[in-house]
């Protein structure tokens, strides 16, 4: 089974063996990987009823329930790796959940479009709001509900306590950049933090 | 009306079959302590069991089911109570499943329960019939399944009290089950669902033809009282949207025009039909008896209880119905919980039905959709 480029990203951060939660597990591709090919075990939430039914057929343990309101059912420190891939955008009370997850597991892997790449930015002073690969949405049809550029991101991150291991920025293809930090948050569509307690 | 052997989807007639399990010499220990013997037991099979004997799914009934889930009895007019289910082609496809449904212990549908004949006395038990938990329940359901020859079933599945008897089964026994589909069921019932069951038993006791247990002797029977519990019980498996749909405040046809304290509307005529069909098929005892180990079931006080599943984990999926009252969502996510945090891979979705309690029993999509992934995936890992 071959993982989506951006997948591939995230399961080669998280050791093997891990117990993993993956907040918006989606289809549970992630999940399936980790468990088949890494000695990983792990639990998915997800509410699409369609992914949840990808999910059950990829074997992987997932739980319909809502991000924003029931994380209170997870234990402390009961899981090695907690993923938030994607998602971080579409919920309505974002800093609730990082303080949750950070709660719930060791390490946290977050991954996020940036608003701030410089095309959307382009968009905006020509007055139109932002569309891309990584936010494909048109306004008024989209699950996304916060729009973050990555130093606004990385703020809340220090405002919940939680420090920076990692960060890699990827361009509007997918692609790793090397650009510094200072670029970062022009030339990244998108960003995958790896963040401790 | 004949019964069509050949519809497509059904597995045809079929007939139940008894066994006895345990002997008048050789009886089960029950958890009280108590010994019971002989236990015989009425059990239906749909299927083939492959030569690994590893395709075999058990069915456990909820409070007033029995061991016809599904096909046809020659001289019935409906099919078994979970026909829509099981079947080839349905979710738990008989052309791949082996298929095994038994009535409980303590049952009235041909396995020994309270109005059996006590072989000590000669007589029927009534209430010198030993109470009964959950984990007695089970213990005569794996003797079945090993007399057929299945020493790991594929998956146990059940709803209501038959979820209950499931989430036992993969609490003690983990290594004799693979997948534990709890569907509609609790871990505890609330001081409501007790209540609910006290006012039912109170109806059947209270009725002078209960006779202090002793009706069959007395060849009488509590159909008031009996009738009367069923009517409450029913209530409490709809949603009162399912009643509004079915019933809203339609007049009985044929009602005089002047109100009086008949069966004035339809929603009474649809009760007291229930009521009376239940008397033809139900046992007071019985209904005593298995509603009481529903209110003592409580598995997750033990401390030990999930010592076993923390060794051997096994796969849950755990469903519940968004307009059920009886036992809502929130008794499936504190099974979820307690599974969770016993590092379970648990599976868990909230189903969005209209019918209440009794969505268990029909054809939802969502919920006919989600066993079937969830079975197809467990034969194909099983098999891997």
């Amino acid at each position: 089974m071959s993982l989506r480029p951006d997948l591939a990203l995230l399961a080669d951060l998280i050791p093997p063996r891990s117990r993993i939660l993956d907040l918006g597990c989606g289809t549970g591709a992630l999940l399936a990987e980790l468990m088949t090919s890494a000695g990983c075990v792990g639990t998915g939430v997800e509410i699409d009823p369609e992914s949840v039914l990808a999910a059950i057929s990829l074997g992987v343990p997932v739980i319909e329930l809502d991000i924003d309101s029931q994380l209170n059912d997870f234990a402390d420190n009961s899981y090695d790796v907690v993923v938030l891939s994607r998602t971080i955008q579409t919920i309505r009370r974002p800093k609730q959940v990082l303080q949750q997850m950070s709660r719930i597991g060791d390490q946290l892997i977050v991954s996020v479009p940036n608003f701030g790449l410089w095309r959307h930015r382009l968009r905006l002073l020509r007055g139109r709001m932002p569309i891309s690969r990584d936010l494909p949405h048109a306004w008024f049809d989209t699950p996304n509900l916060r729009f973050t550029t990555l130093v606004d991101l990385e703020d809340l991150f220090t405002a919940v306590g939680l420090r920076v291991e990692r960060k890699i920025v990827l361009d509007s293809n997918g692609r790793v950049t090397r650009s510094g930090q200072r670029l970062a948050n022009l030339l990244g569509a998108s960003a995958v933090y790896v963040l401790g307690n | 009306m004949g019964v069509n052997l050949h519809q497509p989807g059904s597995v045809g007639e079929v007939n139940t079959r008894f066994v006895r399990l345990f002997g008048a010499d050789t009886p089960l220990r029950l958890s009280s302590g108590a010994s019971l013997g002989p236990i015989d037991v009425a059990y239906e099979t749909y299927g083939v069991l492959s030569p690994e004997a590893d395709n075999a799914v058990f069915i456990c009934h909820a409070l007033t089911g029995d061991a016809h889930a599904a096909g046809n009895h020659l001289d019935a007019r409906r099919p078994g109570w979970w026909d829509n289910l099981i079947g080839p082609g349905k979710p738990l496809d008989t052309d791949r499943f082996f298929v095994v449904c038994a009535n409980l212990l303590g049952g009235c549908q041909g396995t020994t329960g309270p109005a059996s004949i006590s072989p000590t006395t000669g007589a029927a038990y009534g209430l010198s019939f030993p109470l009964l938990q959950v984990s007695d329940l089970v213990e005569v359901h794996r003797a079945l399944a090993k007399r057929l020859g299945i020493a790991r079933l594929l998956a146990a599945l059940g709803g209501s009290l038959g979820g209950m008897q499931v989430l036992q089964w993969g609490l003690s026994y983990p290594n004799e089950v693979d997948n534990a589909l709890v569907i509609a069921a609790s871990s505890r019932l609330t001081a409501q669902n007790i209540a609910f069951s006290a006012v039912a038993r109170r109806a059947i006791m209270d009725d002078p033809d209960f006779a202090e247990g002793d009706y069959v002797a007395k060849a009488t029977n509590p159909d008031t009282g009996l009738a009367i519990a069923r009517m409450m019980a029913h209530i409490t498996y709809l949603s009162e949207d399912a009643l509004t749909e079915k019933f809203g405040r339609d007049q009985q046809p044929g009602t005089a025009a002047t109100p009086g304290f008949g069966i004035d509307f339809a929603v009474e005529s649809y009760l007291n039909h229930q009521g009376k069909v239940f008397l033809e098929r139900f046992d007071a005892l019985s209904y005593l008896y298995l509603s009481r180990v529903m209110d003592y079931f409580d598995p997750f006080a033990e401390p030990e209880a999930l010592d076993q599943v923390k060794t051997n984990p096994l796969k849950w999926l755990i469903m519940s119905f968004d307009t059920d009252w009886r036992f809502g969502t929130e008794h499936s996510r504190r099974i979820v919980r307690r599974l969770e945090h016993a590092g379970q891979p648990v599976t868990f979705r909230e189903i969005s039905s209209p019918w209440g309690h009794d969505s268990f029993l029909l054809e939802v999509p969502a919920y006919h959709a989600t066993l079937r992934t969830h079975l197809d995936r467990a034969l194909a890992e099983r098999r891997a």
